[in-house]
């Protein structure tokens, strides 16, 4: 399939002149459906299947309208529909405990899951992916994909009060980088602060296998007093539909199907029609109104419209409720009065919402909308006939069951296959490559990671977000996770960080998954906040793909496991398939984001060292580790063997000690370990606020039997920097002998001399330090 | 002392400057557009933001709504008023400061923690500083970079209306470093950094003392504050 839908399917029977307004366009009824059964339909072209297409025939006993066959080619993407990943998915709904549960208020399936964070309030958050529009228009693709996040939380009845995101660009080098890169950066930076919503972490790698296919996953994060929460259903008979929001547009039209459910061929025409534009300025009066709305309590359900737009919300809404609605399409408001019928069932256009509103509060709903200066209109009602019924012009268009459309959809069992290639790759350990001798190519190849694009400093991007807005955030980048107070009475607060390591997952999925979970959980913990739950975006290849299929199926499953081994639920995400340009899939990259809680953001550890003479303590033990690391892919260009250990339970007792540390007020930093290991966690500790470090590593390389350059580069788990003011060092050390957790004292800060020193092997200044970390990203993307 | 913070469609630090408001022992009144009531306040925030989604020019459609009319009123009667980011827009585009502000000269958005020199304690909004007192407040804007003609610039300096000015870095291009200026008067000042985010510990800038520690920002608040209760 190459050509974007708009242009080759919607046939206008009695239009001539293309610029006449819609009205005298007629659309393809139901009666017309019924008296032309054997008429072609371009099924194929919207992404159906000749067997998807034949259901559609049989649930509906005869030819789908166009109206209908859009309906189901979008809502039977798998985009919208997950058929190649449900099977899987529902280990997450499987695999959990009671313990896992009990503070889950809304869990997997609606549009984020909510926990109950206590004093009343709750949180919600998901993490979602815009990866195929951000390639081909990267500026309004990054800005829909925030968009559309913020949209999911307000729809939960939450105030959205920060954004992060997870970038994947190609090879820093490669000159189309820079274009996606700035685009990227410039479309979140736009929607981002122009929503007054604070961008608080996130994280961005670069690497040749996402160069045709950048990956752009968005989180939000909402809060909101128990009593204010939304479900996205249509009940009570007689209730309106109504649309509010911005005007239909020709945008995104087809976007979920054509786009998000097929690779980029090279060579092939731009889809660039297929890609909706945002206006942020919209989405922000929109998220007020909303607010007001759920004050006045004048809204029964309510869901964003996203992927596949009004098919999507109408047929959800329906199916979650009382199964049934009538709407009068004609009576959506239009920016381009040419739209089809089909095309409005299908535009994406954004900062668009439909709410479920009794008769009796439609007035004072009107008069809050109205305030904002939104505009409105009443489609239609909630019905008890269970049919989803769409007219046009006083037509029939649309008559279908709505389950068939929104969750009846294909489920697929697709072919899974081992990859011919990983044993081979694992077998090409990294432990044999040269590894440095001395101080001086210690010295040498730490600058070099410091300086590589995946560990250089980060703050060409972040600069461009503002993290202060709303007056609430604790933490940001470039500290571990971001934190954003919930309550300014208690100082009740929130962490979230999102890791993912593709280079790790390439060699072993189910182990990477489960690595992204303890990063991004020991993140979390390293602020002192509680891990207690996570979304995921997980992005993989074609499904189509049998390998990929494997990668993914390993993926989930240690991502579930690994869940019930942490008791920690997902409460939501999201599943981007086709990440790949012609055969070439890239890295699976299931991309976590764990939320904690802290009692009080006024507790939150830095990461960064302040004081004078506070004792280094390295958490954790190192071994050879260097597979898949950060150093063998910078020093040696090598991506070969098994990733770094997983010890779930070893993460849980760390992050345990962390928060008894917390509470006794004895951690004045933490700092964990993962990318670039030890050296890399030293280094920030002494740029984040300029306080340098004596180090050594004599009885580290005893106890755990490993040279310098093994425990300064290696990855393994399990491992945090803390500093300990001195007057709380046997008490430190009582609490981790108590506790079993290794501990090594390996330095002392130094306020006196910014510099950190590696005791009898090299010394680099906070100057050259800086100099190395701050330059790459800005000369690669200019200041 | 009540002092008034008008929200605009697109305001986004409203809630920020009522808090800072508080934080500075006065009580914050929220306003609203599109009304002509001022409500008894004796001083106005116009608080940051993209009021309108910037569209035309920043601040450009912000300055004609119906509450700007009576701002002007009170502001030529001597009221306090502190224009934040795209209130400095707002203030500019109703002509009680004078010249513009354009886009950033590097082009892309800017947040970080700036560096300002205190040039003029005699406002109403600078008041409780110190004469050349160096302080650091956040700083985030598209559209910050300060101009104005010759005239006009050699007028606000040589009157002493150059109220804040960059340090170190000047972040969006702003002739002669202007952060903020104040009109003749010095009831009325605009500047492009947020001193609303440096108004409670624990979420503002760094400092050499503790992280996001920076509470530079509140003096504005006292200033107006304290110097209306003293004339109450």
């Amino acid at each position: 399939m190459s050509t974007p839908a708009s242009t080759i399917f919607w046939e206008k029977p009695l239009v001539t002149d293309v610029s006449t307004n819609s009205r005298q366009h007629v659309a393809d009824t139901v009666s017309n459906a019924m008296a032309t059964p054997e008429k072609e339909q371009p099924y194929g072209a919207l992404g159906l299947k000749p067997d998807e297409y034949a259901k559609i025939r049989e649930i509906l006993g005869r030819r789908p309208t166009s109206g209908e066959l859009a309906m189901y080619s979008v809502m039977w993407s798998e985009h919208c529909s997950y058929k190649s990943s449900k099977n899987y998915l529902r280990q997450f709904g499987k695999k959990v405990s009671e313990n896992m549960t009990k503070n889950l208020m809304v869990g997997m399936g609606e549009n984020a899951g909510v926990i109950d964070v206590g004093e009343g309030w709750a949180v919600t958050f998901k993490i979602e992916s815009h990866n195929h529009p951000s390639y081909i228009e990267p500026f309004q693709g990054a800005a829909t994909g925030v968009g559309g996040i913020v949209r999911d939380i307000i729809s939960m009845g939450a105030r959205p009060v920060a954004v992060m995101d997870a970038l994947r660009f190609g090879a820093i080098d490669n000159p189309d980088t820079a274009r996606v890169a700035k685009g990227v950066v410039s479309g979140i930076s736009f929607y981002g602060n122009c929503l007054g919503l604070p961008n608080i972490g996130g994280e961005t790698y670069f690497d040749s296998v996402y160069q045709a296919n950048p990956l752009v996953n968005a989180l939000a994060v909402g809060v909101l007093r128990h009593e204010d929460l939304h479900l996205a259903n249509a009940r009570g008979v007689g209730n309106k539909v109504v649309l509010f929001g911005a005007r239909t547009g020709g945008d995104g039209i087809g976007g979920a199907s054509i786009l998000a459910s097929d690779s980029f061929s090279e060579g092939g025409p731009t889809k660039r029609p297929a890609v909706q534009v945002g206006d942020p300025f919209a989405e922000k009066v929109l998220i007020e109104c909303c607010l007001e709305l759920f004050q006045g309590d004048l809204v029964e359900g309510i869901q964003d419209l996203g992927a596949a737009g009004i098919s999507c919300a109408t047929s959800e809404l329906a199916s979650n409720g009382d199964g049934g609605m009538f709407i009068e399409l004609e009576k959506v408001l239009l920016r381009d009065p040419t739209l089809t019928a089909e095309e409005i069932l299908m535009s994406e256009s954004q900062e668009r919402m439909m709410a479920i509103v009794k008769p009796e509060k439609l007035e004072g709903f009107l008069k809050v909308v109205e305030k904002w200066d939104v505009e409105t209109s009443v489609l239609g009602e909630v019905t008890d006939t269970g049919r989803l019924i769409i007219n046009w012009h006083d037509e029939e268009i649309v008559n279908v069951e709505p389950r068939t459309v929104a969750i009846d959809g294909p489920v697929y069992d697709r072919p899974v296959a081992y990859p011919k290639w990983i044993d081979k790759l694992q077998a090409d350990s990294a432990s044999g490559l040269a590894r440095p001798k001395d101080g001086t190519e210690l010295r040498d190849q730490m600058l070099q990671l410091l300086a590589s694009p995946n560990l250089a400093d980060k703050s060409w991007i972040t600069d461009q977000y503002d993290r202060y807005v709303l007056g609430n955030t604790a933490l940001s980048f470039p500290d571990d996770a971001g934190m954003v107070r919930i309550d300014e009475e208690s100082g009740l607060g929130f962490s979230v960080a999102t890791d993912a390591n593709g280079r790790f997952c390439q060699l072993d999925p189910y182990a990477g998954a489960q690595l992204a979970l303890a990063e991004a959980f020991r993140n979390v913990a390293a602020t002192g906040a509680n891990p207690v739950a996570v979304s995921d975006c997980l992005n993989f290849g074609s499904p189509e793909n049998p390998e990929v299929m494997w990668q993914f199926s390993k993926a989930v499953e240690g991502l579930a496991d690994a869940c019930l081994e942490m008791e920690i639920p997902v409460t939501g995400g999201n599943v981007s398939f086709y990440n790949q340009t012609g055969d070439v899939p890239i890295h699976p990259t299931p991309v976590v984001a764990v939320l904690g809680l802290i009692r009080d953001v006024a507790e939150r550890i830095p990461s960064g060292w302040q004081d004078e003479g506070n004792n280094i303590y390295l958490l954790g033990t190192t071994a050879l580790e260097l597979d898949g690391s950060a150093w063998a892919g910078t020093i040696h260009d090598h991506l070969g063997g098994l990733p770094p250990k997983v010890d779930l339970a070893a993460e849980r007792r760390l992050a345990d000690l962390i928060k008894a540390g917390n509470e006794q007020n004895i951690i004045a930093s933490a700092h964990d370990l993962a990318d670039g290991g030890l050296a890399q966690t030293l280094a920030e500790s002494v740029m984040r606020f300029g306080v340098g470090a004596r180090v050594w590593l004599g009885e580290l390389l005893e106890r755990d039997d490993i040279d310098a350059a093994t425990a300064l580069f290696s990855e393994s788990t399990g491992r945090m920097v803390v500093s300990i003011p001195r007057e709380d060092d046997v008490k430190f050390r009582g609490l981790c002998e108590g506790r079993g957790y290794p501990a090594v004292r390996i330095g002392v800060t130094d306020a006196a001399s910014p510099a950190l020193e590696i005791q009898d092997q090299f010394t680099l200044t906070l100057e050259e330090l800086l100099t190395a970390h701050r330059g790459t990203l800005a000369e690669a993307f200019g200041a | 002392m009540r002092v008034g913070v008008i929200t605009f469609p697109g305001s986004l630090d409203d809630r920020d400057a009522q808090r800072a408001v508080k934080l500075g022992g006065g009580e914050p009144v929220a306003l609203w557009h599109g009304d002509h009531d001022l409500k008894n306040v004796d001083a106005i925030v116009l608080p940051g933001g993209f009021s309108y989604g910037d569209y035309l020019r920043a601040g450009a459609i912000a300055a004609h709504s119906p509450i700007m009319s009576e701002v002007i009123t009170a502001a030529n009667a001597g009221m306090p008023v502190l224009g934040i980011c795209n209130g400095f827009q707002i203030l500019v585009e109703s002509h009680l400061l004078p010249g513009g502000l354009v886009r950033n000269d590097h082009g892309d958005f800017v947040c970080r923690d700036q560096k300002l020199r205190v040039e003029n304690v005699d406002t109403a909004w600078s008041n409780g500083f110190k004469e050349d007192e160096e302080i650091i407040i956040p700083l985030k804007n598209g559209e910050g970079g300060y101009i104005a003609d010759q005239e006009t610039l050699d007028r606000l300096e040589g009157e002493g209306q150059v109220v804040f000015r960059y340090l170190e870095v000047n972040p969006n291009g702003s002739a002669n470093d202007i952060a903020g200026i104040s009109n003749a008067r010095g009831n009325v000042v605009g500047l492009m950094p947020h001193p609303e985010h440096a108004t409670e510990p624990g979420f503002g800038p760094d400092t050499r003392a503790a992280m996001r520690s920076g509470t530079d920002g509140l003096t504005f608040f006292t200033s107006a504050i304290s110097s209306l209760m003293a004339n109450a």
